[in-house]
């Protein structure tokens, strides 16, 4: 313990060896206790429970409605139907390997193999665009407010991009990368970036002056400020802002694909579209939501983890 | 503590303001003069407590001479010399809490050390001491979040303590304070001040803290703020606070603010009334 050996005041070192070594052991028993403690289990047993019952009623309701004659299957089948044999659609996953030349049905990977490699590839995409448009607007962002010409010169231009529908991307995305990967994530990072640069930007505008100012006193650098304030004082805003957007991700990623750009969930409901086929559709959806809810639980770990600093304010307005 | 009643230029001094003003948004509609020909020396190691009316301008003239906003009229100079830009010798307590909420108390108060590149356990042993002093050392591995309101503010006393400034500059520090913890905080200030030798520049609402404090307490009229009169405090240290001269000391204080704090509502009021 530096801290002790380096002072010479007894009251200072025995006052400061207290919560130096109390801290260790406390932050691991608090680990341990996170993990471990049967609250904590509980907690996460009952919240898997609220989940599955709550998807359970909406099935359910379905397979009722589907029971009594009122939904027809041909056009809303159950979850029964549409999840219940996965070989079946499985043929219609993963296509771009099944229809390379000499390969036949029976070849490649087995349907749920294929199920597999399909959301993978396009969950892949979504993630790849989401870190590239995350990275790139946030310098962006953080050099509008650092440069002034970079403000002057780039603004203008992306506050002008900004409202533009990803959509009209399309084309270009087409024209540039031609079929493949990079067209698909270059739609999901020109679908955030815009935005997320204005965004950054006024989180900057926001960050609380007189934080600034301590550092300002302190001697710290325009860069210093920048990187030991500024930036920790708006993670927390962007995580949110992209936590925002992952759906817009996921709707241009799934467009991409179902206009031939590569292979991937999109084109699957384009072919059950085009082929009229509701039980794929609705096997495809219920593929995207699990998908989207997964995402979306990893980036709110990764909000906690990154973003140790905040209390947790879920359940402030419980006790109203 | 050597001070004289009439302020005199002199180069050695800890600051000094000649014909200093603000005003914020200059040349704009939103144009608001908060001070007006300010004229202040303040010697190395004295103790000198701003008094006035809430909005005058005394957290504004903080932060000129802490060189955070600069004035529109006069100069300021801090040990001969101008201040341009903020300084480590010049440390600011704000009036509201400003810790980083991203990093502990202890890496909170050695902020200004890990900016020098400091090692870690020099920091760690420095922030440890100045925690020791404002009685927070078991609260070294929290939060800012953790902690009460007073205790945040007691931490950014050890922060701006850990910089060793040579000009302290104080923005009502202990106004969110209880009484007995307010006492205490002012007789550990007053401890840091005598060890440090620092100067320090105080404002505070309170007559009581003002006489128990000053070396010179500095009256400021309403908005624009000028100095309406310094009023040295001949009291010897450490203070009996009960006695008839610190009685009489508080009664003068009061009189002069009861004026300007009047004539800062009156305006305030014909402001939020349009004519
Ligand atoms: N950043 C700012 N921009 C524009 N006007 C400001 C700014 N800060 C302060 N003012 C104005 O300057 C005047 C003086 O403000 P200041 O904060 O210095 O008052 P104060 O004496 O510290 O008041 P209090 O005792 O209530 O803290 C006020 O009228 C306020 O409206
Ligand atoms: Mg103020």
């Amino acid at each position: 313990m530096a801290v002790v050996t380096r002072d010479g005041d007894t009251a200072t070192a025995a006052g400061a060896s207290r919560p130096a070594a109390a801290s260790r052991p406390m932050a691991s028993r608090l680990f341990a206790s996170r993990l471990f403690s049967s609250m904590a289990g509980l907690d996460l047993l009952a919240r898997i429970w609220w989940t599955c019952l709550s998807i359970s009623l909406f099935a359910g309701l379905w397979e009722f409605c589907w029971a009594m004659g009122w939904a027809d299957p041909k056009l809303l089948p159950p979850p029964h139907i549409f999840l219940g044999n996965i070989a079946e659609q499985g043929k219609f996953f993963n296509t771009a390997t099944r229809w390379q030349v000499g390969s036949s049905m029976t070849e490649g990977p087995s349907a749920f193999e294929s199920v597999l490699i399909t959301a993978g590839a396009t969950t892949a995409r979504v993630f790849v665009g989401l870190v590239l448009a995350s990275v790139l607007a946030i310098g962006v962002g953080v050099l509008v407010r650092y440069h002034r010409v970079f403000d002057r010169l780039v603004l203008p231009t992306i506050t002008l991009l900004s409202p533009v529908s990803p959509i009209a991307w399309l084309p270009v995305a087409i024209f540039l990368f031609g079929i493949g990967n990079a067209p698909a994530i270059f739609m999901v990072v020109v679908a955030l970036f815009f935005h997320m640069v204005l965004a950054t930007i006024n989180q900057i505008d926001g960050v609380n002056g007189n934080l600034i100012n301590v550092a300002r006193t302190m001697g710290a650098s325009k860069p210093q400020i920048y990187a030991r304030v500024i930036v920790p004082a708006i993670l927390p805003g962007m995580l949110a802002v992209l936590r925002l957007n992952l759906f817009g991700a996921w709707m241009v990623v799934l467009v991409a694909e179902s206009t031939g750009v590569g292979y991937g969930i999109g084109q699957v409901i384009m072919l059950a579209r085009n082929t009229f086929n509701p039980s794929l559709v609705f096997f495809t959806i219920a593929i995207i939501g699990v998908l989207g809810f997964v995402f979306d639980w990893l980036l709110r770990i990764a909000q906690r983890r990154i973003l140790y600093w905040l209390p947790d304010t879920t359940e402030r307005l419980r006790g109203l | 503590m050597a001070f004289e009643m009439t302020p005199r230029f002199s180069s050695k001094d800890a600051v000094v303001c000649r014909g200093v003003g603000k005003t914020w948004a200059a040349g704009t509609k939103r144009a608001h003069e908060a001070l007006r020909d300010i004229d202040l020396d303040i010697k190395p190691g004295e103790f000198v407590v701003f008094l006035g009316p809430s909005g005058c301008g005394k957290s504004t003239l903080l932060y000129l001479i802490a060189g955070l906003e600069d004035a529109t009229e006069g100069r300021i100079w801090s040990f001969s010399e101008e201040v341009e830009t903020p300084s480590p010798e010049r440390s600011l307590i704000f009036q509201e809490t400003s810790l980083f909420p991203w990093l502990t108390v202890w890496q909170n108060v050695s902020f200004g050390l890990s900016i020098r590149g400091a090692s870690q356990e020099e920091r760690r042993s420095v922030a440890a001491e100045a925690l020791q002093r404002v009685g927070l050392i078991a609260a070294m591995d929290k939060r800012p979040d953790e902690l009460s309101g007073g205790m945040r503010q007691r931490v950014a006393v050890a922060r701006a303590l850990a910089m060793r400034p040579k000009v302290l500059l104080m923005d009502e520090p202990f106004a969110a304070l209880d009484v007995q913890t307010r006492a205490r905080m002012q007789e550990f200030l007053l401890d840091v001040w005598r060890d440090s030798g620092a100067s320090v520049l105080f404002v505070t609402h309170h007559i009581d803290e003002a006489v128990a404090l000053a070396d010179r307490v500095v009256v400021f009229t309403s908005r624009p703020g000028r100095i309406k009169t310094i009023v040295p405090v001949d009291l010897p240290r450490p203070r009996n606070l009960f006695s008839r001269e610190a009685e009489a000391m508080r009664i003068q204080l009061t009189e002069l603010l009861r004026d300007e704090v009047d004539r800062a509502f009156a305006e305030q009021e014909a402001f939020a009334v349009p004519a």
